[in-house]
């Protein structure tokens, strides 16, 4: 069987030295260790991310999302596009629904591209995909267990799916409501999934966290004390977002509400590359604020 | 931005809705909420919204304009979704809701110093003028926008955020003079602009 | 009774039942207690060798009494169907060995139950007799249909395409009833998304070509009489003339009449000319005939018009309306779809409480949000003469005020329901609440009898709530309380063309197996082939009345003695008149007193110092008994010490059962009926209400034998109660251990 090519879109804060470098890290490792191969789309540019509508507005936003998939179509033509980052993700399969349906948008888009030397004739044919997509249907549980030389015994982890990669679009077979993906992954890591966690789809204010930071804690507060309140030790998350919200404020969380929240929070690919027996490098571990020891100790063991 | 703003009212002098539908992202939706309330009781942030989306629509048929325009509502939309996957009707609520910051922003009669609304503009400018988020610049302009004063105390307080994120990794101190954003800049700008002006055009804004 | 009386009895030993009982045992019982000639078992009763043993025992030795103890009467209806004999079938299976633990300790206390139920089919098959049918069966198949709007013309036309004489009586002097007033009617069709043509000409056309239907216009019906497959109508002309005809059934579609809008002044009706009712609406909308609509005072364009929904209905004012009338929200709908089609410029606003939206209304009311008709939830207050009109916007809570060209009125159904029976003390009411029924009903066409029935119970159909027909709205729609007459349409609910036209075809089904059921002298629903009927001892009847007043069916008048008189084709055969018969005089040839009586005086009673107390349930067959059966089938045990009787209906219970058994030394007595109230389930209607009503009665007589009134209950029971019914059992069984044994056991 050929070897699997994804066109990718790796997104901004999985750039060299931003908030989700290690994300990237840990995909790339265990893109080796499941033998598929990722094409960066050459010069792609942000999607606008969910808060770039106020000033960018309608065409201007899905100008820039269509420019990458045209730069996708050009360079890495029949790739499906795969983002690792929810919010490029989402970016991107809106302007691309939006722009088969509106015949009107899409001329107006086509004439923007124009301006970048785009003169492409936009297809829109090749599905825009998020990395779990690829992992869960390309390869699917059972295959994705197969690799597994350190199984993740006894950490019990609660997979918080949080927004952008469970809604509007989701992943099929999943329900917005109470996704499961995350906790089969964790399983097949051999790692045990905390099911009754009631916070997995909670918005963590997203970039509302940045503008209303008080709000957006007190959503975060919220996903931690479950994960906490149901004996979970780790949280596990698809999105670059979600990480960084739910980690990064735990200490003024703490100081706000005297609380001792210290959890990790790491990306299901760090699992997976601590489980498929790579370094804690190699997994991104070193990115992790707080330090996710157990996987640490693992990835350690001979 | 205010003359954008007396043109519309002049235009669509007796109906909020018929303009709404004209220029707002996905606006021609409106007019099919059936009043559940399903959003009201999804969103993350409803508690801190004077009006949820259900309540805007109706006011946006009841033609309160002004009403709506200034409001803070939309503007504590984080785009969860989970009202649009909830929406018994399947409007595409959150998109209408950027539609009616983006208008009201666009017209000039958006709060002036909500956060978010002053957070959107830094963000976009910083990618509009890279092709790329620049992380560090980002968040200084953010802390900095009420003033230095402001912008050290919020710096501090994050500090711990901050220094977290430049050990592990994470944030490049050196940003403000390496950021790499996209190659073809000149392409992207122009990109830009053509998209602006024919949106505008498209909505009488030009 | 032609033969001498021959009883066998046949034991089943399968389905794990002689693994549990004492086989020899039950036939010496059978044979010693029960006086069986024959006494039979057999490994596999219900196969074709056991029936055929059945069969040749009757054909060969005369056998014409038998009992079958094996399963439930419910199960193996068909292998266990014999002609012209008297049938017990003796529960051993779900009511014996699946209701009791399968245990060595058990094994006695089975062995109880199961002895006492062969004693029982033994004592009570003797007390039955062959039933003949009905001796004045009358054989018209006719249809008469009362009512000539689209319900009444879809029972014509579906009961003539079936192959039946139909006659169609409508009071004015067209076919077509309220939908040929209609512009355009909302869509039954996919997509739900235009008003529609409503058709109703090629209808009245395709009645008026039926040679299997007579069309009577301009003509009421002033006097019904008979029964089912006889009876006799006076239909009589505006003109003066007067035919008589005879009909095997009766389908009333006589439909409703709008709500009269002058009594809504405050939405200015009758203030300003441009306030309409939505039948108002209709006729600017046909005079428009698909161009703008112009409002009637004074001819201009109507650029803005304002729909007024749940006017006079949903409300709790006195001489309105409590109900909605569940069309009205469409049909605004579909009239804001009128001005917007012909111009999309008008405005078009839906004021609603609740838009409600029925079938595929939903469909409709997104077209209509598409098209520009706007939504508002709000409350009107007040329309005033220059049609300024002040609502509050409950969603914005906001006082509003706007001035409209045109505001229209969505007023409820009034059901032309003819006289209220009840309220006009034909019959007692024993349930019904004190609503708007006795100031609006009749007010639909202004308390004129539709029927003119000659019953001793009154001249129209018995009314439920709110003035509507009653019609077993929730569980067999359709079926009133006057056997072979049949109400559909609005008459019996409020209801859109689409249900009525559902309604009238369904109505005309069951007029159908009326008639059939009739000619064979045979009952209808739900006993629907019993041919017993109720007879009487006149000599010992003290021409009480209360078998003519209790009757759910108006099935007996009095005759010119004063005696009841019964007209067999109308009765239902649910023992209510035997349950109510003080002396005692009423029975069925295969169900009466004695049936019963015996029964329960079968048992064998263990003495006050046994501990096995004695539980009697009287348990109706229609929900209660199969409830008792379903609890056999999943196993779920309840207390060995209950001996259960199914009787038709709660109705028939006479008290002198409980008297009885209370003599006999029972400890408990347990009724189990049917949900009475407004929304009943009662099978028979009011059975399990006029039980209700006599049980209240019993406490003087537990207290003349000093007894505890919480010895006799009365449940009600829906078909889904098998874990209930277990439970009640049990506690029962409970409640004697507390409060001791019955003195009574001699």
């Amino acid at each position: 069987m050929a070897k699997k090519e994804y066109s990718f879109y790796p997104g901004c804060s999985s750039e060299r030295k931003a908030s989700a470098s290690n994300y990237l890290v840990s995909v790339e490792t265990i893109s080796k260790t499941l033998d598929f191969k990722l094409n960066e789309i050459p010069d792609w540019n942000c999607c606008g991310a969910s808060i770039g509508y106020a000033e960018g507005g309608e065409l201007p936003r899905h100008a820039m999302n269509a420019r990458n998939i045209a730069l996708s179509e050009k360079h890495n033509a029949g790739q499906d596009i795969v983002a690792t980052c929810a919010a490029c993700w989402l970016g991107t399969k809106e302007t691309h629904e939006r722009l088969s349906k509106s015949s009107q948008l899409l001329a107006d888009t086509k004439e923007a591209l124009k301006e970048a030397g785009l003169d492409l004739d936009y297809k829109g044919e090749v599905p825009i995909r998020h990395m779990v997509e690829v992992l869960i249907e390309d390869y699917g549980y059972e295959e994705l267990g197969k690799p597994v030389k350190k199984p993740l015994e006894g950490i019990k982890i609660a997979g918080y799916v949080g927004c952008q990669t469970n809604r509007p679009f989701g992943v099929a077979g999943e329900s917005f409501e109470n996704p499961k993906y995350l906790d089969k992954l964790t399983e097949t890591m051999g790692a045990e999934p905390v099911e009754s966690y009631d916070q997995k789809v909670t918005c963590c204010g997203g970039a509302l966290a940045f503008s209303e930071p008080e709000k957006s804690q007190v959503q975060i507060k919220k996903i931690i004390e479950s994960a906490y309140d149901h004996g979970a030790e780790m949280i596990v998350t698809p999105c670059p977002v979600c990480q960084m919200n739910v980690e990064v404020y735990q200490d003024q969380i703490n100081k706000k509400y005297n609380t001792k929240f210290k959890i990790p929070v790491t990306y299901y690919s760090q699992l997976m590359a601590v489980a498929y027996g790579s370094s804690a490098k190699e997994a991104g571990l070193n990115g992790n604020i707080v330090r996710a020891t157990r996987l640490e100790e693992i990835a350690s063991k001979k | 931005m205010t003359d954008a703003n007396t043109l519309m009212v002049e235009k669509y002098r007796n109906s909020f809705l018929k303009e709404v539908e004209a220029n707002v992202e996905e606006g021609d939706w409106v007019r099919m909420c059936m009043q559940c309330g399903v959003c009201a009781g999804s969103c993350p942030l409803g508690p801190h919204w004077a009006h949820p989306p259900q309540e805007i629509f109706m006011m946006i048929r009841a033609g309160k304009r002004e009403e709506v325009l200034t409001s803070d509502s939309m503007w504590m939309c984080t785009s969860c979704y989970n009202c649009i996957v909830r929406c018994p009707r399947e409007l595409p609520i959150t998109h209408i809701m950027h539609g009616l910051a983006n208008y009201a922003h666009r017209l000039g009669i958006a709060p002036k110093m909500n956060p978010t609304r002053r957070f959107a503009k830094i963000f976009w400018d910083n990618i509009a003028s890279s092709g790329r988020v620049n992380e560090l610049t980002l968040s200084i302009k953010l802390y900095f926008m009420d003033g230095i004063a402001s912008g050290i105390k919020k710096g501090l307080e994050m500090m711990g955020v901050g220094l977290g994120l430049v050990k592990t990794g994470r944030l490049n101190p050196l940003g403000l003079i390496s950021h790499s954003g996209v190659k073809d800049t000149k392409g992207l700008h122009a990109m830009l602009k053509k998209a602006k002006e024919i949106e505008d055009k498209r909505k009488g804004l030009a | 009774m032609a033969d001498e009386m021959k009883l066998a009895a046949y034991i089943c030993k399968g389905c794990g039942l002689a693994d549990r009982l004492d086989i020899g045992q039950l036939k010496q019982i059978a044979e010693r207690e029960g006086k069986a000639k024959i006494v039979r078992e057999h490994d596999f009763l219900c196969n074709s060798e056991g029936v055929g043993m059945i069969t040749k025992d009757i054909e060969g030795e005369g056998v014409n009494h038998i009992v079958i103890a094996a399963c439930s009467r419910r199960a193996k209806i068909e292998a266990f169907n014999f002609d012209k004999v008297a049938v017990n079938r003796t529960n051993l299976r779900e009511g014996v060995i699946w209701s009791q633990p399968d245990t060595d300790e058990a094994r006695e206390l089975t062995q109880d139950m199961a002895d006492d139920y062969v004693r029982m089919g033994c004592a009570e098959v003797v007390k039955m007799q062959i039933p003949t049918a009905n001796p004045n069966a009358g054989s018209n198949k006719r249809i008469l249909v009362v009512g000539g709007g689209i319900s009444g013309m879809t029972s014509a036309l579906e009961a003539a395409k079936a192959g039946y004489e139909v006659l169609l009586v409508e009071k004015t002097g067209a076919l077509g009833g309220m939908v040929a007033k209609l512009h355009k009617r909302v869509p039954d069709l996919e997509p739900f998304k235009e008003p529609a043509d409503t058709q109703i000409d090629d209808m009245i056309k395709a009645v008026n070509e039926n040679s299997k239907i007579k069309v009577y216009l301009n003509s009421r019906i002033t006097k019904t009489s008979g029964a089912p497959g006889q009876f006799s109508v006076n239909i009589s002309q505006e003109s003066g003339g007067t035919q008589t005809e005879n009909v095997g059934a009766i389908v009333q579609a006589s439909g409703f009449t709008q709500f009269d809008a002058s009594k809504l002044e405050r939405y200015g009706f009758g203030r300003s000319k441009d306030v309409v009712d939505q039948m108002g609406l209709e006729e600017l909308a046909k005079a428009a005939n698909g161009g703008v609509i112009k409002r009637p005072s004074d001819g201009k364009e109507v650029k803005s018009v304002v729909f007024l929904q749940c006017t006079g209905q949903r409300s709790p004012k006195e001489g309105e309306l409590s109900y909605c009338s569940g069309h009205c929200c469409n049909t605004s709908i579909k009239q804001a779809m009128y001005f917007k089609d012909a111009n999309p410029e008008v405005d078009a606003m839906v004021l609603y409480t609740d838009l409600r939206t029925p079938g595929n209304g939903e469909d409709f009311y997104r077209s209509a949000q598409k098209k520009g008709v706007t939504f508002t939830k709000g409350w009107p207050k007040e329309v005033t003469a220059d049609l300024h009109l002040k609502f509050k916007d409950v969603i914005l809570n906001d006082e509003v005020e706007v001035q409209p060209d045109l505001v229209v009125l969505a007023t409820g159904m009034v059901p032309n329901s003819g006289v209220d029976v009840e309220a006009s003390g034909g019959a007692p009411n024993l349930g019904g609440d004190d609503d708007d029924a006795a100031t609006v009903a009749g007010e639909g066409d202004a308390g004129i009898s539709v029927l003119n029935l000659t019953y001793r119970q009154g001249k129209d159909l018995p009314h439920l709530r709110h003035g509507f027909s009653d019609s077993h709205f929730i569980c067999f729609p359709y079926e009133t309380r006057r056997t072979g007459i049949y109400a559909c349409g609005p008459v019996r609910r409020p209801m859109d063309i689409s249900q009525a036209v559902e309604d009238a075809t369904g109505a005309a089904m069951k007029a159908i197996q009326a008639v059939e059921n009739a000619a064979q002298g045979r009952a209808a629903h739900p006993r629907s082939g019993d041919l017993s009927f109720p007879s009487f001892r006149k000599e010992g009847c003290t021409q009480c009345k209360r078998c003519t007043v209790e009757c759910p069916f108006g099935a007996i008048d009095e005759d010119e003695n004063r005696y009841p008189k019964f007209n067999e084709g109308r009765c239902r055969r649910c023992g209510t008149c035997m349950g109510a018969c003080p002396v005692r005089v009423i029975s069925f040839e295969n169900y009466s007193v004695d049936t019963v009586g015996s029964q329960l005086k079968a048992v064998d009673m263990p003495d006050e110092f046994s501990e096995k107390p004695r539980i009697l349930v009287l348990a109706c067959e229609n929900d209660a008994y199969p409830a008792l059966d379903m609890a056999g089938m999943s196993r779920t045990k309840y207390s060995p010490f209950v001996r259960v009787i199914p009787v038709r209906c709660l109705g028939s219970v006479n008290t002198i059962w409980v008297s009885d058994a209370m003599n006999s030394g029972y400890d408990s007595v347990l009724l189990m009926g049917c949900k009475r109230g407004d929304d009943y389930q009662c099978h028979f209607v009011r059975g399990s209400e006029i039980a209700g009503v006599r049980m209240s009665k019993i406490g003087d007589t537990l207290q003349t034998l000093n007894l505890e009134p919480e010895r006799v209950q009365t449940y009600e029971i829906a078909i889904t109660d098998a874990d209930r019914v277990a439970q009640l059992i049990d506690d029962a069984a409970q409640m004697v251990e507390k409060i001791g044994m019955s003195p009574f056991k001699f």
